[in-house]
C-alpha cells in the first residue's frame, strides 16, 4: 500500500480511525498535540450507551449504540465493565414516559425489560425508594484512556505511527492539494513536515480550528458539560432517568466511585473551560433525587469538557451528511483536495465514525477495501507501551 | 478569585531542571489539575504533562506535590494556602521526558507481563440473587496503573529491577482469583531477588494509592503465599 493517511488527534475518533486505516493496509501517522485522550475523550462520562438514552428522540442514534454497544463487547472486553444500566421513573411526569420508552427500545433493538421496583429496589439498595418504574437496560462503563489505547495499541501493531506531544500547526498545500501537515514537536521544540496522501481530521470539538488552517469551515460547536465524581459506588448499575435527556439525569459508576452528570453549554474555546458553579449544585442535587445521600461519599474531582457537536447549517444541502449522529466532510467540496473532517458522534460509536471516514478516504482513492474492525479483537491496551 | 503560585518542574533531558513560578487565578473548588492545564491554555504552550480522564480513573496525571505523589486531578486547591508556592514535579524513577512528563512503559510492560486479572464481579450485590440478564455484572479492578506507588517506594531508588508495588500487588491479585492464569510462572516473579522479598514494608506505597489497592497488604499476603509453597515443595521432597 503506498498511500499514508496522517490522521490528526488521538482521541476515541482518532484511534478507532487510525485502527481502521492500519487494518485495511493503509500506512499510517497519528498526531496527536498532548496526550492519547486528553481532550474531550478523556474526559468523557464513560457511558457504554445501548442506546436507551436516544431511543425516544433520536432513534437513528440509538440504533448505532446498540450495534456498536455489541460490536465492542467483542472486541475490547479489558476496556468495559459490564454492570447494565437502569432507567428509573422518579415520577408521574417520568411513569408517563415509560410505555413510549419501551416500544421505542423494542423498535430501535434495545433489549430493555421493566423490572418490578421491589426487584430494582433489591438490586440497587441505595435508590430512592419511592421510585415509580425500573427499566433495565445494556449500558455499561467503559474506560476511555484505555478505550483509546486499545485502538492505537493495535494501530500500532498493524505499522501505524503514533506521535503523541507532537502539534499540528500548518498544513502543506501542493496547489487546492493537502500534501501533509507541519507538525511541531513539542517535547524537543522543533517544527517538520510529514507528507501525506489525505490528512483526517480527527479533533473532536478543535475540528473547527484545524479546518480553519486548511482554509476550509466545520460546523462543530463546541458544548461543553460539568460532571462531577464521588468518592463512593452507591449503584453497581448505571442510573438513569426516564424522561427525555436532560442535565443531571445520569449517574455511571466507575469502580468504587461513580460519575454524576452532566449539563450542556456552549463555549468559544475548549482550551479551557472554567466550571460554572451552579452546574456543580444542579448535578449534586438531582443525584440526591436518585440517591438519598449519595454525596456523602465525598466529592472527588469536578471536571467539564467540550463535546464535538455538529451544527446543521448547509450539511444536508451539499449532500455530505453521510449520518444524523456524526458526520464526514470531505473538503473537496469546499475546493480542497485530500484533506477530511469526521466529526460529532459519541464515544460508543467511535468505530462506526472510523469505519465511514475510511471508507471515504478508500472512496477518494479509488480503492475498495473492506471493514474489519467489527470482527478484529484488539490488543491489550497496554500493547501500546511496548517499545 | 484567589491567585495560586505553582512552581513547576521545567526542561528537557540533557541539561538540568529549573524550577519556574506561575500565577493562576482559579476558585477554590478547582483541582490541580486545572491550575496546570490552564497555565498551559494562557502561559507557556510548551509545557508537557500527561493527564486524560480528570476523574482518577486513567492514572495519567501522577506528579509529586510538595514531595508526595498525588493525581493532580484529585488535589483540590483548597489543600493550599495562596501564599504558599505549590511545588510540582514529575514522578520518580521513570524515564524523564521532560517537565512533568515521564515514560511509564516500564510499568505497564511489567503489567502486561502479568497479565490482566482484571475485571471483578461487582462487590456491592456479590451476597444478592440477581435476576436474569446482569449476573455476569463486572466491574473494573481497583488499580488504574497510575504509577503514584512507584514513585512513592525507597526500594525503587535503590534497585532499578525491583519490579515494585504495582506490579507485585498484581501478581497476589492474580494468585487470588488465577482463571486459566500461569501460577508457577507468577509465583516465580515474585520469588525472584528482585521481587516480593526486597519489600522493606515502607508502606509508602498503600500512603500513596489513590485507588484503594493497598500494595503493601499485597505484598505481605504474597510473601506468605511464597513461604507456604516453599514449605509444600519441601515436605513434598522438592517436587
Amino acid at each position: 500500500m503506498p498511500y499514508h493517511v496522517i490522521v490528526i488527534g488521538a482521541g476515541s475518533t482518532g484511534a478507532a480511525t487510525a485502527h481502521d486505516l492500519a487494518l485495511r493496509g493503509f500506512r499510517v501517522t497519528v498526531v496527536e498535540r498532548g496526550e492519547v485522550a486528553s481532550g474531550t475523550s478523556g474526559r468523557n462520562h464513560c457511558l457504554l450507551h445501548s442506546g436507551g438514552r436516544y431511543a425516544m428522540r433520536d432513534p437513528e442514534s440509538a440504533r448505532e449504540c446498540i450495534e456498536e454497544n455489541m460490536i465492542l463487547r467483542r472486541i475490547m472486553p479489558e476496556a468495559l465493565e459490564l454492570n447494565d444500566g437502569l432507567f428509573v421513573a422518579l415520577d408521574e411526569q417520568d411513569l408517563s414516559f415509560k410505555e413510549r420508552f419501551l416500544a421505542a427500545c423494542e423498535e430501535c433493538g434495545i433489549p430493555a425489560r421493566e423490572i418490578p421496583v421491589k426487584q430494582a429496589l433489591a438490586l440497587e439498595p441505595h435508590l430512592n425508594p419511592n421510585i415509580r418504574a425500573a427499566v433495565q437496560v445494556p449500558d455499561g462503563v467503559f474506560e476511555p484512556f484505555r478505550f483509546c489505547l486499545a485502538f492505537l495499541a493495535t494501530a500500532k501493531h498493524n505499522g501505524a505511527t503514533v506521535l503523541t506531544y507532537t502539534e499540528a500547526v500548518d498544513f502543506v498545500f501542493q496547489g487546492r492539494t493537502v500534501a501533509g501537515v507541519r507538525v511541531r514537536d513539542r517535547r524537543a521544540g522543533e517544527e517538520r513536515v510529514i507528507g501525506g496522501d489525505i490528512v483526517v481530521n480527527a479533533a473532536g470539538p478543535w475540528a473547527g480550528r484545524i479546518a480553519a488552517m486548511a482554509g476550509v469551515d466545520v460546523p462543530v460547536v463546541p458544548t461543553a458539560g460539568v460532571m462531577i465524581s464521588v468518592g463512593r459506588r452507591w449503584n453497581r448499575m448505571v442510573i438513569n432517568r426516564l424522561n427525555m435527556p436532560g442535565d443531571g439525569d445520569i449517574i455511571v459508576p466507575q469502580r468504587r466511585t461513580a460519575i454524576i452528570g452532566t449539563t450542556s453549554w456552549r463555549v468559544e474555546d475548549p482550551d479551557f473551560i472554567p466550571i460554572p458553579e451552579d452546574h456543580v449544585r444542579l448535578l449534586l442535587d438531582r443525584a440526591e433525587q436518585f440517591i438519598p445521600g449519595y454525596t456523602q461519599g465525598g466529592i472527588r474531582g469536578i471536571f467539564a469538557v467540550a463535546r464535538p457537536l455538529v451544527g446543521r447549517r448547509g450539511v444536508a444541502a451539499d449532500g455530505r451528511e453521510l449520518s444524523r449522529t456524526f458526520e464526514c466532510f470531505d473538503h473537496a467540496a469546499d475546493g480542497v483536495e485530500g484533506f477530511v473532517t469526521i466529526t460529532g458522534g459519541k464515544m460508543t460509536t467511535a468505530r462506526a465514525m472510523a469505519e465511514k471516514v475510511v471508507d471515504v478516504v478508500c472512496a477518494k482513492l479509488g480503492l475498495e477495501i473492506p471493514c474489519r474492525t467489527r470482527e478484529t479483537p484488539l490488543l491489550s491496551y497496554r500493547a501500546f507501551f511496548e517499545g | 478569585m484567589p491567585t495560586w503560585q505553582l512552581r513547576l518542574l521545567r526542561g528537557r533531558p540533557g541539561s538540568p531542571p529549573r524550577l519556574e513560578t506561575y500565577r493562576v487565578e482559579l476558585p477554590a473548588e478547582a483541582y490541580l489539575i486545572d491550575a496546570v492545564e490552564k497555565i498551559w491554555a494562557e502561559q507557556d504552550r510548551s509545557l508537557l504533562f500527561r493527564h486524560a480522564c480528570h476523574h482518577a480513573s486513567c492514572g495519567a496525571c501522577g506528579v509529586r506535590v510538595n514531595g508526595r505523589e498525588r493525581l493532580m486531578c484529585i488535589t483540590p486547591l483548597r489543600e493550599f494556602s495562596p501564599d504558599r508556592a505549590i511545588q510540582v514535579e514529575p514522578l520518580r524513577h521513570f524515564p524523564w521526558l521532560g517537565d512533568l512528563l515521564v515514560d511509564v512503559s516500564p510499568m505497564m510492560q511489567w503489567m502486561a507481563e502479568i497479565g490482566f486479572a482484571i475485571i471483578r464481579r461487582d462487590e456491592l450485590t456479590a451476597d444478592r440473587p440477581l435476576p436474569g440478564g446482569i449476573e455476569q455484572g463486572t466491574r473494573f479492578e481497583d488499580c488504574i496503573e497510575c504509577g503514584l506507588c512507584l514513585s512513592a517506594c525507597p526500594v525503587m531508588a535503590a534497585d532499578e529491577a525491583y519490579l515494585g508495588p504495582a506490579a507485585l500487588a498484581a501478581i497476589e491479585r492474580m494468585l487470588a482469583e488465577p482463571r486459566d492464569g500461569d501460577t508457577a510462572r507468577l509465583l516465580a516473579l515474585a520469588d525472584d531477588p528482585h521481587g516480593a522479598w526486597r519489600c522493606h514494608s515502607a508502606m509508602e506505597c498503600t500512603a500513596a494509592c489513590p485507588s484503594n489497592v493497598d500494595p503493601a497488604s499485597a505484598i505481605g499476603r504474597l510473601r506468605r503465599r511464597l513461604i507456604v509453597e516453599k514449605f509444600r515443595r519441601w515436605i513434598g521432597g522438592g517436587r
